[in-house]
Formats: C-alpha cells, structure tokens, sequence
C-alpha cells in the first residue's frame, strides 16, 4: 500500500511543482498590475513548445545530452525576453485603469493570438524530447523507486518559493515591488519608476510560466490545447490559494498535485476535473481563497 | 417610555488598530431629527455602516423597533424601513436622474417586473415628483455621472426617499452644497421629512444646520458619544466648545 | 428611420437564400451563435463577462441529441427541452457563479466549460467522445421533410425566434429587473442599499442569458446534424464574446448583426487563411480599443441618434 501511495505522492508532488510555476507567476502579475492575465497559460505553452524543439535541436545536432538543462531555463528565459516587455508595453499597460472588463477581453484576445501563433509556428504536431529525465535516472530509496528528476523538480519549486519571498522582502527591487502593490499612487509620488517595476513583474510572470511547461516537456512533451487546460488550471490553483498569495499558491498546487494523481489513480476519467472540484470546494467555503482577502471598504 | 426607532448598544469595532466605534450607546426616537457632530475621524460613518449592516460590529447590538438588527445585510434593513444617503454619492453614474430615480422607485414597489417599461405603473410619475421636490427635475434626462457634486448630493439624498423610509440617515448632506442653497435645500428636505413623518439622523459639519434643524444633537468623539442634548445645550458645553466646534 | 432599416434588414435575410442558396446554411449558424452571443451581452449589461458561455451552446446541442436517441423527434420538442436543459444548467452553475464579479466570474464560467468539453470528450460511452453524436432530421410541426427542406423550414423558424425572442429580450432589458441588472454593473452597492437582493437579479440574467444560448445551440444542432464536444470549446466562447463586443451593448439586435458580419467574414475567410483564432483576437482588441460600442453603435451614430 505505502509502496503505491509514495510514488503516487512524489508524482503528485513533480506535478504541484509544475503547476506552481505557472500559477505563481500569475499570482505575481495579479498583484503587482492588478490584471488577471487570461493569455498566461499560453506562455506557458510556447515555453513547452521552445524547449522541446531547442532539445529535439540538441539531440539532432548530437551535443552534449547535458546541455538540455540549462536549454530548459534558456527557453523561458527567451519566451520572457520575447514577450515580456512587448506584451506589457503594447498591451498590459493600456489596459491599467480601466475596467476590469476591458482588461479581460484584451487579454482574452491576446490569448486567441498567442494560441494562433503558436499553432503557426510550431504546428499541430505534440513535441517531446525526454534527455534530461533519461540523464537523471532514477534512485532507490527503501524499495521504491523515484524519477530524479521529479525529485528535480520539486526542489526547484521549493528554491523558487523561498527566492521569491527573499526577494520581495529582503532586496531593493523586492522592495519597490511591495511598494507598487501596497499603493500604486503613493509609490510614484515618491519617485518609484511604476512602469519598470511593471515591466520587470509582468516578465518575470512570464519566465515562470515559460519554465513550468519547459520544465514539463521531459515527462509531459508539448502538445496543442496545452495553453489553454493550463490557463484554467493556473486560475484554479491561483484562485485556491487566494490570488496575490505566493505561499499559497504553493499550497494549493500541492493539494491540486495530489488531487490529480489520485484521480487518475481511482477515476481515471475524472482526472481533468478533479482540480475543478477542489476548486469549487474550497471557494465555496473561503470565496476569495485560502489566505486571500476580500477587497477593502469603500463608503 | 416608548420603544425608540433605533438604538445602539455599546456597539464596538476596530480597524488597523484603531478602534473606530469604543461602546457607542444612542437612541432615536420616532419624529425626531437627530444631529451627529464631531471631528473627523472620530468615527461617525463607522456608525451609520454599523447601523446599516455594512459592518458587524465585535460587540454590541443595534434594535430597530426593539428587535436586534445587527446581523442583518444592508438590504434587508433598507426593506425594514431604513434608508441611507452616502457621503460620497453613491449614484448610477451611467443611468440619467430620472432613472435612477425610477430604479429607486421599483426597488421599493418590487422590482420583479420583467416586461414592462421602467417608467410604466405610475413609477415615472412617482419619480418626477420626487425630482420636483427637491429641485431636481430640470437635470430629469442627465446622466447622474454629469452632475456636479452638489448636485450630486441632493439626487442620492432622493434616491433615498424613495423608499419611502421610517428612518433616514444623511451622511453630511450638505457638504459640496454651494452655502447660499444650503438653507433651501435644508428646508426644503426637513418640512418634506417632517410631512412624511420620516425620523432622520443627519451627520454634520456646519453648525448653523445643525443649531436650526436639530431637535437633538449629538456629540461624537474618538468612537463614541462625548455629549448629548438639544443644540442650546450642547454648544454651551465647554468640552464640545473645546474639542469640536472650536472656540477663539 | 430605424424601423424602416429593421424591415428591410429582415426582408433581406428572408429573401438571401433564394438569391444564393449556399448562404442560407452560414446564415442558419449566425442566427444560432448571434442568440448565443445575444446571451453574453445580456450578462455584459451587469457588468459580468461569460468567457465560457458556449457550454450552454452545447449543453442544449447534446441534450438535444440524447432526447433525439430516446425517440423525441419533433422540432418544437426538442428545440424547448434543449432550451429548457441549457436554462437548467444555467440556474445551477449560476447559482454558485453569481458571488463572483470582474475575472474570477469570468475565469470561472471559462474553467466550466473547460471541464465540460473534457467530460464530453472523455465519457465516449455517453457522448460518443470526440466523434460526437449524430443527429436525425427532426419531424417539422408533425411534418417528415427531407433534409433540404427541413433546412429550410429551420431556417425560417429561426428568424421568426429572432424576431420574437429579441423582442421579449429587449422588453426585459427595457423592465425594472433589466434595469436593475444593469444597475448592478453600476453601483451594486446602491442596489443594496435599496432593497434589491442583487444575487438573484443576476442568476435571473444568468439562467435567462444560458437559454438564449441553449436556443442557438438547438438550432446549430438541428442545422448541422453532428454535434461535437468543439460545441463547448474556448475558443467557440471566445467568438460570441466577440459577436457580443462587436455588436455593441447598445441593443438586442447588435450581436445578431455582429454575428452575421462574422460568420460570412469566416466562410469567406476560411478559403484565404487558417489562423481564424488570429484574426478574432486582434479583431477584439481593435474593437475595445477603437470602435467601444460596436458595430451597433456605428449604425445608430449614423441615423442621428446618440450612441
């Protein structure tokens, strides 16, 4: 019984990793520029898609196997590089201010075009290319036997977690995001420049979902559709753990991890929903989310 | 001794630290117009959210004809016979004066109406009259959010009336309401108040409203109440002189 | 002036498919999406945007297809029972959607039909999966057609819902309880304050605007004979979305034009390019950014009146 549990949980857990990446960076964009980004899954998708083809590249051209993983944070690295500044820039910024129903049709918008292109792009076709998980190999530890490089991606979640809260609390620029968060205004009239805080949060929401679905292909590949079931995905775990909250989206990508692999597990066809159904749960009991706030007062 | 209309009971609540209601204790009784003075901050509006279920306090109750109102939402209260108009007027922006004059008129007549026209059932003709009533109906086909701010005031102070409350509560109703048409407009609402017999609580800054249309003042201070009585009174009182009105 | 353009905007779409028959299919579908599109502009007058509106498109399509299969095969029948299942469905996701406002309810209704195009594609012992259902042509008023004709009669049928349906849309829209709905968007807090219990002012427009919805997807079923778990797909929601936004929220008739203007834009465009979802994304944005009332509102500039 623990011998099918544990690896269930260690899958759980390289899943929640995955998942968290993505949903923190939308957690982080939320809160920085007060914008839900309904195209954020599609970065996630094309980071998938660059670092497939950047690895199927590799392999074709017979490098070094090893270099596939710094091509994996290479990727998301260019996707940010690409479509940070530009998005935000062109785009994000015309929407601040105005009502929320303008941000989100703009942003549902520039999802429809970032799924178009992608498809342009890189086809119809599901990509895969699974040298890092091969180099990693696995370990056995008490007679069951782990994929290193889910325990990979697990510590890399935990890193990120961490390197995120040092960064917002201890570092200067972590500073004048907080600063931007508490109040927008204030920070300005005090001579913060909004617009590179903006830019630099808005790219590196994008790194992160780029480097969860890079990070993805050695197990899951790069496949059509991925932008969108992730999109939702990354909402219900924002959502669980209470939009702006980066500990908890943590949190709820772990209880989403586990859900899905339990769902595969025992129902098999639920799987796709089961994430839904935590959702629904929990907003039914804490609407704004586990550790999210309701809005201020306003008379 | 009768019932009051409403009353407070060692209500208390805080916010960041502050504690912005600290045991209020207040009554209305039916037919009176009460005054609630004092500096800003001191907690005034906390009081009306808190009477009006915008907030629930931490401790303490609030009666409306004796039964406890304190856990109720802001509309079922406002179906029980209060009414509220906002310090900053909360309007349609969006809908013109005489719409949003008709909402107000549905909402209290039922607004599970599905076909006919807003204006239909003599709504309009309610509304036009209350427009009238306080000088509004000239902007009748302006969009509310084209008012200028006095202007403003007076048509969320309508909106109010048409309810048709047992009580309303003005928050500073005439605070953007240029001091020439201070006096009309306070005339005008208090002879159609007391006509009506509406009870009404009114938050205020300018002390000449206060000492001509109140019959009881009260004095509001860090949370809860620091003096009460009829205007004469109060502002012969140093410690009011002192801390709210201001004395050269 | 503007009754004079309705008519013979009517008289035109009466008459086009004799003029060219190939058209009368693609405008069949226009007049189901711009019904489910005319639903999202409903909820766009409280404020609320459906970005996952096309799953009461195809809730109706398949309940439709199911009650087909149980021997239910006359079109009045079965175009008010798939209403009524997109209705139903409607009150019950509305019920727990209508706490939420701005991006959690839209990211929630797009969450729902994502789970419910996976559950379409997945239960293929029920829905047939990702091949989908077929569907026989119904009887019509009693009467057994074949398909052309069938065809047309639904055709027909459907402009006369148009013109019905829009009508009793538009006198809702014009009530105490659509303007109540649009108050919402507003000032809810106002609402409240008078009395109104806001929530069920929006499960009403929710359940009314996942009818109109379930009529569209009725007629797209009856049209196309093949029902498909795509029916619940983003990217069909992101379309009426955009039907909605373009048509204007300036009146009943405003999605149904946006949605003709559409879809003969689509079939033209489909021999010329493949990146559909492209082009209706740029489409939104340069709508929001340079025509904000829509289509609807440049027709209504243009007869002298305000927009």
């Amino acid at each position: 019984m623990l011998d099918t549990l544990i690896p269930l949980a260690v899958d759980g857990l390289a899943s929640a990793a995955l998942i968290f990446f993505v949903a923190v960076g939308l957690t982080l964009v939320f809160s920085v520029l007060r914008v839900l980004n309904v195209a954020h899954g599609s970065f996630y998708a094309i980071g998938a898609y660059v670092a497939a083809s950047i690895g199927l590249w590799i392999a074709s051209a017979s490098l070094n196997p090893w270099l596939s993983f710094p091509a994996l944070v290479f990727s998301a690295a260019i996707v940010a590089v690409l479509f940070g500044p530009l998005v935000e820039r062109c785009l994000m910024r015309w929407t601040y201010g105005k009502s929320e129903a303008i941000q989100i049709l703009v942003t549902f918008g520039l999802f429809l075009i970032l799924e178009d292109l992608q498809r342009i792009v890189f086809g119809v076709r599901s990509l895969a290319e699974d040298t890092p998980m091969q180099l990693l190999g696995s370990t056995q530890i008490g007679g069951v036997v782990y994929l290193n490089y889910q325990l990979l991606l697990i510590a890399l979640a935990v890193i990120v977690v961490l390197r995120l809260r040092i960064l917002l609390t201890r570092t200067r620029i972590g500073r004048l995001v907080t600063a931007v968060v508490a109040d927008r205004e204030m920070a300005q009239s005090i001579g913060i420049n909004t617009n590179r805080v903006f830019i630099l949060s808005f790219s590196l929401g994008v790194f992160l979902a780029a480097l969860g679905g890079a990070l993805a292909t050695p197990t899951a590949g790069a496949a059509p559709g991925l932008g969108a079931e992730t999109m939702v995905l990354a909402f219900a775990v924002a959502a669980i753990g209470g939009l702006g909250q980066i500990e908890g989206a943590a949190l709820a990508a772990i209880i989403v991890g586990l859900a899905r692999v339990l769902a595969i597990y025992f129902a098999p066809s639920l799987d796709a929903v089961a994430p839904y159904i935590v959702m629904l749960v929990v907003l039914l009991v804490r609407p704004y989310g586990l550790f999210g706030q309701a809005a201020t007062r306003r008379i | 001794m009768t019932t009051p209309l409403l009353q407070a009971k060692d209500l208390r609540i805080a916010f960041y630290g502050v504690q912005a209601a600290d045991g209020v204790n207040l009554e209305i009784r039916e037919g009176e117009f009460l005054a609630i003075i004092g500096p800003n901050g001191s907690g005034k509006t906390t009081f009306l959210n808190l009477c009006t279920g915008y907030l629930r306090p931490s401790s303490g109750e609030v009666y409306l004809d004796g039964k406890p109102i304190t856990a109720m939402a802001p509309r079922t209260i406002a179906r029980r016979g209060i009414a509220r108009a906002f310090q900053i007027p909360q309007l349609f922006l969006d809908q013109s004066v005489i719409e949003n004059l008709m909402i107000a008129v549905a909402a209290k007549r039922g607004i599970w109406v599905p076909f006919k026209a807003l204006g239909a059932d003599g709504r309009r003709r309610e509304a036009e009259e209350l427009l009238a009533l306080v000088g509004l109906d000239g902007e009748a086909q302006q969009l509310a959010g084209a008012l200028p701010e006095g202007r403003r005031k007076l048509l969320d102070i309508v909106i109010a009336l048409a309810l048709k409350p047992r009580l309303v509560l003005l928050d500073e109703p005439t605070s953007g309401v240029s001091t020439i048409e201070r006096f009309t407009l306070m005339e005008t609402l208090m002879s159609a108040l007391r006509r009506a017999k509406v009870t009404a609580l009114f938050v205020e800054h300018d002390m000449d409203v206060v000492q001509r249309y109140a019959d009881r003042v009260v004095v509001w201070d860090s949370g809860s109440v620091m003096a009460e009585g009829p205007p004469s009174e109060v502002f012969k009182d140093e410690r009011v002189l002192r801390n709210v009105v201001g004395v050269a | 002036m503007r009754a004079a353009l309705f008519l013979i905007a009517l008289a035109a779409l009466a008459l086009a498919p004799i003029a060219a028959p190939w058209l009368q299919f693609v405008l069949t579908l226009a007049v189901a999406k711009g019904f489910a599109a005319l639903g999202v502009a409903v909820l766009l007058r409280g404020g609320l945007i459906s970005i996952g509106h096309a799953m009461f498109y195809a809730v109706s399509a398949y309940a439709i297809a199911f009650l087909a299969r149980a021997g239910l095969n006359e079109f009045v029948v079965l175009l008010l029972l798939g209403t009524l299942a997109s209705a139903l469905a409607g009150l019950l996701v509305g019920a727990f959607l209508v706490r939420y406002r701005a991006i959690f309810f839209a990211m929630l209704n797009l969450a729902m039909s994502m789970v419910l195009y996976a559950l379409l594609s997945k239960l293929y012992g029920i829905t047939g999966g990702t091949d989908g259902l077929r569907l026989a042509v119904p009887r019509f008023f009693g009467l057994t057609l074949d398909k052309a004709s069938f065809d047309t009669a639904l055709y027909y049928a459907g402009l006369v819902l148009m013109v019905g349906v829009g009508y009793g849309v538009q006198r809702y829209l014009a009530s105490p309880l659509g303007h109540a709905l649009a108050a919402v968007h507003t000032n809810e807090l106002r609402l409240e304050y008078l009395g109104v219990p806001v929530r069920v002012v929006l499960l009403i427009a929710y359940t009314v605007s996942a009818a109109l919805a379930g009529v569209g997807g009725a007629i797209a079923a009856m049209a196309i004979g093949h029902i498909l778990p795509e029916f619940a797909f983003w990217t069909a929601s992101g379309h009426l979305v955009l039907v909605a936004v373009l048509g204007g929220i300036g009146g009943v008739a405003g999605p149904f034009i946006g949605s003709l203007f559409l879809e003969v834009l689509h079939t033209l465009a489909v021999g010329v390019t493949d990146a559909w979802n492209l082009i209706i994304g740029v489409a939104l944005i340069g709508v929001i950014f340079f025509l904000p009332s829509g289509l609807y509102g440049l027709i209504r500039r243009r007869s002298g009146e305000p927009a």
